[in-house]
């Protein structure tokens, strides 16, 4: 239902002709798709088809040999990574990436770092404003928590978490960004079945909320359940974009992925 | 609970004049309590921020330098103007240290961010050496190596109130005591706060830190101001407390002194610094009275292997997990 009703969306994030070179290597050599408004897109493809390498560009991390990308219209060249995430386009890393020392009450603390404005000198004098601030910042945290069901855990210090909730503890922490669009890159890569479950529920819930999301991923049977469109690429150019249904049938995907000898697939 | 034992402490200290009244015990706490504030401004740096200042002496000779001059007034020619200022109050003196070094973190931050970890060493440290080259040739305002000397003890209270000047000890033990428990609470809302918190997150984690959209140069930069401001205020009390000051202050003993202090003690921990202030500031009081000062550095340097070799973290968070309480930092359901 979803669906349905956002396919319709603007587009929120745009990427144009992009292209990546490193040295003689070309990790991406043309890229051109639209993500819109509240829609789940997969970015899908081969190992070292220039997926992860995609979302570096997109967030700032890596500078595009050459190509645009825009959100919410305003192109984004320039900008470092923090600024891009202050625009509300947050992502979160393939490895797992924590503050490792840090306890999952403190990690989801820091990550909401966008909404804390607080003031210098407020904070210095310990003034009323700031301590209400705090307060809020706190009573956040909590329902971050919450949402991704880490909320029992919230003392633990983030390195020594079970590996999927350390995934998932990497989502609150891009979650308390306050994202308008999030990139996952591979989320439940390494989580068994049940993890995957309880992830994919999450995924729901964050959409329902109206959040736009950029998957990548290599977990075919999920991204096919919940993504609206699928962005297939295959030596750093893309090779079909289109409804999963569709994708599921495409010739030239299913050689991407079984490889070369399977000629009449 | 946890504010019990901060309270404690400073009780303890507020009290301890009472009964120890020896002059020569009270000028070692005091010049220890000068270099815990010290120490205090680098861990803002070193523990939070994580990023190594050994140049630090040079916030404190600047600190101490800009109160001298100010409290004593100087004549200068500069570019064949001639520059002359009074002498104005000395706690003046003591804001304008406080400012000079701020904005000189403020520059040293800007200039050094681009480059961290190591190349942000280098540059701490030579610009510390640049400073007391200045300190050492510019000898129309600093006198050189001849030292600035008579430097006006700190005034308290205006002319319509009445005013104390703290020649003595026990006055500049209290000011410096005041001065290290404002340096504390500075520091403790600073790093409770969400500025605090994006100093950790780029120590802990900086591409992590970016991607929630903590910005890398605001925040090391505000480290940096706070921490040179403090280092600042360590100094111009040293200078108003000896009355004596000369280029040897820059030297790199004084920065090390400071690290020594922070690692031992624990960096990233709010009482690190002052316990291993206090440890290596009492140390060398204890071993002077048994030992020669040879045997003495010897057993110093035995003590600082001995910690780091066996409390890698420092001593605090060692206490810490001994008394089994969770450390120190840990903020939760209860922390407000």
């Amino acid at each position: 239902m979803s669906g349905e009703a956002t396919s319709a969306g603007e587009p929120i994030l745009s990427i144009e002709r992009v292209a990546v070179h490193f040295g003689g290597v070309t990790a991406i050599a043309d890229l051109t798709f639209d993500v819109r408004k509240g829609e789940l897109l997969s970015l899908i493809g081969p190992n070292g088809a220039g997926k992860t390498t995609a979302f570096n560009v997109i967030t700032g991390f890596l500078k595009p040999s050459q190509g645009v990308v825009r959100f919410k219209g305003r192109p984004l060249a320039g900008l470092k990574p923090n600024e891009i995430a202050a625009l509300g386009l947050v992502r979160t890393f393939q490895r797992t990436n924590l503050f490792d020392k840090c306890s999952v009450f403190e990690n989801v603390l820091i990550g909401l770092h966008r909404r804390a404005n607080a003031r210098l000198v407020g904070t210095l004098l310990g003034l009323p404003r700031e301590r209400r601030l705090e307060q809020d910042l706190r009573e956040k945290v909590w329902e971050i928590l919450g949402l991704v069901g880490l909320s029992d855990q919230w003392r633990e210090l983030g390195a020594s978490l079970p590996y999927g909730n350390q995934r998932l503890l990497g989502v609150a922490l891009a979650l308390a960004a306050d994202p308008e669009a999030l990139l996952l890159d591979e989320p439940v890569s390494g989580m068994n079945a049940s993890e995957t479950g309880r992830f994919v529920e999450l995924i729901r819930k964050l959409r329902s909320r109206g959040l736009t999301i950029l998957l990548v991923e290599h977990d075919m049977p999920m991204v096919m359940g919940i993504s609206d469109r699928i962005v297939v690429l295959n030596y750093g150019r893309i090779i079909a974009n289109d409804k999963p249904e569709a994708i599921q049938k495409d010739p030239e995907v299913i050689r991407a992925y079984l490889g070369q000898g399977v000629r009449h697939a | 609970m946890k504010r019990l034992f901060p309270v404690a402490a400073l009780a303890f200290f507020v009290l301890l004049p009472v009964w120890m009244r020896d002059q020569y015990y009270l000028n070692e706490l005091i010049v220890t309590g000068i270099f815990i504030i010290a120490a205090m401004s680098l861990n803002l740096l070193l523990g939070y921020a994580g990023q190594l200042s050994l140049g630090h002496a040079a916030f404190f000779g600047i600190g101490a330098y800009v109160s001298a001059l100010t409290s004593l007034g100087f004549t200068v020619t500069i570019f064949g103007f001639e520059v002359t200022h009074g002498p104005w109050p000395a706690f003046v003196g003591l804001l304008f240290g406080i400012i000079a070094s701020g904005i000189c973190g403020f520059l040293i931050g800007k200039l050094a961010f681009r480059v961290r970890g190591a190349y942000f060493v280098i540059v701490t440290i030579s610009f510390a050496e640049v400073v007391r080259l200045v300190a050492l040739n510019w000898v129309e305002l600093t006198n050189g190596p001849l030292a600035l000397s008579n430097i006006p003890p700190i005034t308290l209270g205006f002319d319509w109130t009445g005013s104390i000047t703290l020649w003595g000890k026990i006055g500049n033990y209290y000011l410096v005591l005041a001065f290290i428990a404002l340096a504390y609470v500075v520091i403790e809302q600073l790093v409770k706060s969400p500025f605090g918190r994006a100093m950790i997150a780029l120590r802990e984690n900086e591409t992590l830190a970016l991607s929630v959209g903590v910005s890398v140069t605001k925040y090391l930069v505000l480290a940096a101001v706070v921490s040179g401001a403090i280092a600042g205020a360590a100094g111009s009390l040293y200078a108003h407390y000896i009355l004596i000051i000369d280029p040897m202050i820059f030297m790199f003993l004084n920065t090390v002194t400071m690290v020594i202090m922070v690692i031992a003690g624990g960096k990233g921990t709010l009482a690190g610094p002052l316990v291993g202030g206090l440890v290596f500031g009492i140390a060398p009081v204890i071993l002077r009275a048994y030992v020669r000062p040879e045997v003495q550095w010897i057993l110093y340097g035995a003590l600082m292997i001995l910690i780091v070799y066996m409390l890698p973290d420092g001593i605090v968070p060692a206490i810490a997990r001994w008394s089994g309480g969770v450390a120190e930092g840990k903020s939760g359901k209860t922390g407000s």
